[in-house]
C-alpha cells in the first residue's frame, strides 16, 4: 500500500502539519520595484560573524561594490545595493534578532552606476576559482536560513557527498517567491545547479518541489529536457507538507536516511541548496554579478499580493505601496512566512538576504491553556520530539533535563504550536530552553 | 497602513490551526449524545433527569472550584463531558442526591483538587464512579431492564455480567441484543452500536486514535477466548465499547505516545477480563482504566518517540 493510504489510515505516522497555503500571489509574475531613495543595510544579513564597515560616511559607492567586509570564514560580505553616498553609518534593530546591529545608511544617486562586472564561464574556472566569487560576492542561503554558500560548498575532505538537493519546496504558506522564480527562471536555476554539482563534483542532484506547485514542476521538467548534455539531474515531487522545506525534512524524503543527530546533511553525503541561492550563485560565478537583490513575496492582507525584486535595503513600506490598498485592520508585520517568520517593529525594516515574504496580517492573540497532553505535539513534529515535554520543564526551570528529550533536535518550525488546542506557545518555551542552557554552558 | 501607529510584536508561529480544547470537547459531547439518545430510549426519561443533575453539578462544582483558587473559570466544555460520562456509567434508576454527590466528587477531587484540566491523575469520570460506588453499594445494585414506555418505572433484571443473569435466548439473539442495547445495564452503556457510531466520530475527527479501542478491545477478545470464556459475549457486555472509545481515550489520563497508548490498552485489556472472571466483581472496565491512569506517568516515562537521526550510542553520554 503506498505511504499516503497508511498515513490517512493512521497505520503509518505523518509529521507535520497542512496549514492552508494561501499562496495568492502564485499568478503574478515577478516585478521590480522603483529603486529606493535610500536603503539601509544591516552588516550581518547572514549567520556567522557580523561584516566589517569599510567604507566611511561621505564615500560614494555603486552598485555591488563591497561596503563591509567578510570577518572571517563563515561570515559575508556587504554590498552597496543603490549607488550613491554614505550618509550614515549606525545602528539599527536587526529584523532578524530584534538586538542591535551595525548599518550602512545609503543615498541614491539615481543612477543605478554598477562596478565593472568580470563574467566568467564556469568550465573554465577551478573549484577554488567559483568558491572565491561564491564568496566574495556574498551569496548566502536564501531560504531564510542565510549560512554563507561558499562554507557549505566547502564540505571537509573527510565527508564523500554524492547528492545535491535543490531545495525548490517552499512549504510556508503565502510565500511563491521561489515558486515564480522556478516558472520564471528556471534556466538560471539548473545553470547553478550545475556549477555546484561543479564544485561539489557530485554526478546526482535532485530538484525538489511540493506537489502543490505542478506548474513549476512542469517547468523545471521541461528545462531539464533542454539541457544539450544532460546530467543526472531530476525533478522530484514531494508531499505539500510542513515543514518540508526544512533540510533534514527534505533530506529524509529525497534520500529516505536520516541526518544523524547534530550532525549536517553532508553527514549524510548531500548539500541542500535553495533555488533562490542557485539563482544567485549563477548570477555570482559566471556573471560576476554580487548579490544586491532578490524576489520579496508581498502577501496578506493586501489587495494585490505581488512577487517584487527589492534591492536589499529597501522599507518594506515602499513595497507594501505596490501592493494596492492594505487592510486597515492590518497591525503587524512579518518577514518570512506565518510558521517562521519575524515579526518586526516598524514598516521600515529594510528587506535583507533572507527576506522571502512580507506579510501582512491582523494579530492573533490566544490565551494559553494547561496543557490537555492530548500529545498532538508529538504527532505534528517531524523531528520526532516531545514539545510539551520542553514546556513542562523550563516552566519547572528544570533545564538540566532538556537535553534528555533531545531538545537540540529541534528546528522551530513550529508545527507543535500551530496544532495546539491549549494554544500554548511552545516555539517560544523551546528558545528560552535553548538559551538558558547555552547559559549554563550545557551541549 | 500608515495609521497603524504600532505595529504588535509576537514569537512564531503566526498562524494557528483549528485546534481548541473546547471543540474538542463539544465534538466528544456531539458524540456522546447517541449513547444518551439511547439511554433515553431503553431506561426511559428518567435519564434526562439524571444527565441534567449530573452536568449542572460538575459545571458548577468547576465554576465554584474556579472561584476558590482564585483561578479564571472557562467553559471549555471539559465538564459537561464528565458530567455525562459520569451518568453514562450509573445504573439506571440511581437516586439524583448519588448523582449530585458523584458529580461533585468527579470535578472537587479527582480534577480541581490535582490542579485541574490537564494535571489530574485519574479520569475523573470513572473516580467519581469509584467512589459513589464504594459510598452507596446498596443503592447502586439495582439493575432495571430495558422499559417499555418513556415513563415506566422499570423492572429489576440482572445484568449480561451479573451472577443472576439468565436467558432464554439463542446466542445469537443475546449478541444481537448486546449489540443494540437492549439489556439491562448502566445508563449508557448497553448499546454497542450507539457507541461505535460516537466512536466514529471521535476516529473521523482525529480526537482519538484507533489504536486505543482496538488493542483494549483485541485483548479482551483474545484473553477471555484463551481463558475459555466466550470472547464475543466479552466484547459486547458490559461497559467495555464505552471504556473504549470514550474513557481510555481521555487525553489527560492516559500515554501520550501511540506506542504508550497500546500499552496501556492492552494492560487494561488483561485487567478487565481478570477482574471479571477471576475478580468477585462483575465488571472491570472502570478499575482497569482507572489502575492503567496510575501507570501513564510510567509508561510516559519510558514509552517516547524515536528522534529524527537519533544514534543509540549518545544514549549514555545523555
Amino acid at each position: 500500500m503506498n505511504t499516503h493510504v497508511l498515513e490517512v489510515l493512521g497505520l503509518r505516522h505523518r509529521a507535520g502539519v497542512h496549514p492552508p497555503a494561501r499562496k495568492l500571489a502564485r499568478s503574478r509574475a515577478i516585478e521590480h520595484t522603483p529603486l529606493p531613495n535610500k536603503v539601509i543595510l544591516p552588516l550581518q544579513q547572514h549567520i556567522g560573524a557580523c561584516a566589517k564597515a569599510a567604507v566611511k560616511r561621505g564615500d560614494q559607492v555603486k552598485v555591488g561594490q563591497v561596503i563591509a567586509e567578510s570577518d572571517g570564514f563563515v561570515s559575508a560580505p556587504i554590498h552597496a545595493t543603490i549607488s550613491g553616498t554614505v550618509k550614515q553609518i549606525t545602528t539599527i534593530t536587526s529584523p532578524v534578532t530584534g538586538q542591535p546591529v551595525p548599518a550602512i545608511i545609503i543615498e541614491s544617486d539615481g543612477k543605478n552606476e554598477w562596478i565593472e562586472l568580470v563574467s566568467a564561464d564556469p568550465e573554465n574556472l577551478s573549484n577554488e576559482q567559483i568558491l572565491t566569487r561564491i564568496q566574495n560576492t556574498g551569496i548566502v542561503g536564501m531560504g531564510g536560513a542565510t549560512f554563507p554558500t561558499h562554507v557549505k560548498l566547502k564540505p571537509p575532505p573527510q565527508k564523500h557527498i554524492h547528492t545535491l538537493i535543490v531545495n525548490g519546496a517552499e512549504c510556508e504558506p503565502y510565500i511563491t517567491a521561489d515558486d515564480r522564480l522556478m516558472l520564471e527562471e528556471a534556466d538560471r536555476i539548473i545553470a547553478g545547479v550545475k556549477i555546484v554539482m561543479q564544485v561539489l563534483s557530485v554526478t546526482r542532484a535532485h530538484i525538489a518541489i511540493e506537489d502543490n506547485k505542478p506548474q513549476a514542476i512542469e517547468r523545471m521538467g521541461k528545462a531539464l529536457a533542454q539541457l544539450s548534455s544532460p546530467k543526472r539531474i531530476t525533478v522530484v515531487a514531494v508531499a505539500a507538507r510542513y515543514p518540508m522545506g526544512a533540510e533534514k525534512t527534505l533530506v529524509k524524503s529525497i534520500l529516505h536516511a536520516e541526518v544523524p543527530e547534530g550532525g549536517l546533511p553532508m553527514d549524510v553525503g548531500a548539500v541542500v541548496q535553495n533555488v533562490a541561492t542557485l539563482a544567485a550563485i549563477y548570477d555570482a560565478v559566471t556573471l560576476g554579478k554580487p548579490l544586491v537583490e532578490r524576489v520579496v513575496t508581498v502577501a496578506g492582507m493586501v489587495s494585490e499580493p505581488k512577487n517584487l525584486i527589492a534591492r536589499f535595503g529597501t522599507a518594506a513600506s515602499s513595497l507594501i505601496e505596490l501592493c494596492g490598498e492594505p487592510d486597515t485592520s492590518i497591525d503587524q508585520m512579518i518577514f518570512g512566512g506565518p510558521m517562521m517568520g519575524i515579526a518586526q517593529p516598524s514598516y521600515d525594516s529594510p528587506i535583507i538576504k533572507g527576506t522571502n515574504c512580507v506579510l501582512l496580517k491582523r494579530s492573533d492573540f490566544r490565551d494559553e491553556h494547561s496543557c490537555i497532553r492530548c500529545g498532538r505535539c508529538i504527532d505534528s513534529c517531524p523531528m520526532g520530539l516531545m514539545p510539551l515535554m520542553f514546556v513542562n520543564c523550563v516552566k519547572k526551570g528544570e533545564y538540566e533535563t532538556l537535553p534528555k528529550y533531545h531538545i537540540a533536535n529541534c528546528v522551530e518550525c513550529g508545527a507543535c504550536a500551530y496544532n495546539c488546542p491549549a494554544n500554548i506557545p511552545l516555539v517560544s518555551y523551546i528558545k528560552t530552553g535553548k538559551t538558558e542552557l547555552q547559559k549554563r554552558g550545557v551541549k | 497602513m500608515h495609521n497603524v501607529s504600532k505595529l504588535v510584536l509576537s514569537p512564531a508561529p503566526h498562524l494557528r490551526g483549528n485546534a481548541s480544547i473546547g471543540r474538542d470537547m463539544y465534538i466528544v459531547t456531539l458524540a456522546l449524545l447517541l449513547p444518551c439518545a439511547g439511554a433515553v430510549y431503553f431506561f426511559g426519561l428518567y435519564v434526562l433527569l439524571m444527565l441534567a443533575t449530573g452536568v449542572l453539578c460538575a459545571v458548577l462544582t468547576e465554576y465554584v472550584a474556579k472561584l476558590m483558587r482564585r483561578q479564571s473559570f472557562l467553559m471549555d466544555g471539559s465538564a459537561i463531558v464528565t458530567g455525562i460520562l459520569l451518568v453514562l456509567v450509573m445504573p439506571p434508576r440511581t437516586p439524583l442526591w448519588i448523582i449530585a454527590v458523584g458529580s461533585v466528587f468527579c470535578i472537587a477531587i479527582a480534577k480541581e483538587a490535582f490542579g485541574g484540566l490537564g494535571h489530574n491523575i485519574f479520569n475523573p469520570a470513572l473516580a467519581g464512579r469509584a467512589f459513589v460506588t464504594l459510598s452507596f453499594a446498596s443503592a447502586l445494585t439495582r439493575w432495571i431492564a430495558p422499559v417499555s414506555s418513556f415513563m415506566a418505572d422499570g423492572v429489576t433484571a440482572a445484568t449480561p455480567l451479573g451472577e443472576g443473569f439468565v436467558t432464554t435466548l439463542s446466542k445469537g439473539a443475546l449478541y444481537k441484543a448486546l449489540f443494540l442495547g437492549n439489556v439491562a445495564g448502566s445508563v449508557g452503556e448497553t448499546s454497542v452500536l450507539l457507541i461505535l457510531i460516537g466512536g466514529a466520530i471521535l476516529l473521523a475527527f482525529g480526537l482519538i486514535k484507533w489504536h486505543v479501542p482496538v488493542f483494549y478491545i483485541g485483548t479482551v477478545f483474545l484473553l477471555s477466548w484463551i481463558m475459555g470464556q466466550d470472547p464475543l459475549f466479552h466484547i459486547l457486555a458490559g461497559g467495555l465499547m464505552l471504556g473504549a472509545f470514550f474513557m481510555a481515550t481521555d487525553y489527560v489520563t492516559s500515554p501520550l505516545t501511540t506506542g504508550g497508548k497500546i500499552i496501556f490498552a492492552v494492560g487494561a485489556g488483561i485487567l478487565v477480563v481478570v477482574i471479571r472472571v477471576l475478580g468477585t466483581m462483575p465488571e472491570g472496565v472502570c478499575y482497569s482504566i482507572l489502575l492503567m491512569n496510575a501507570v501513564t506517568p510510567l509508561i510516559d516515562r519510558y514509552v517516547r518517540p524515536k528522534p529524527y537521526g537519533y544514534i543509540p550510542t549518545t544514549r549514555k553520554e545523555a
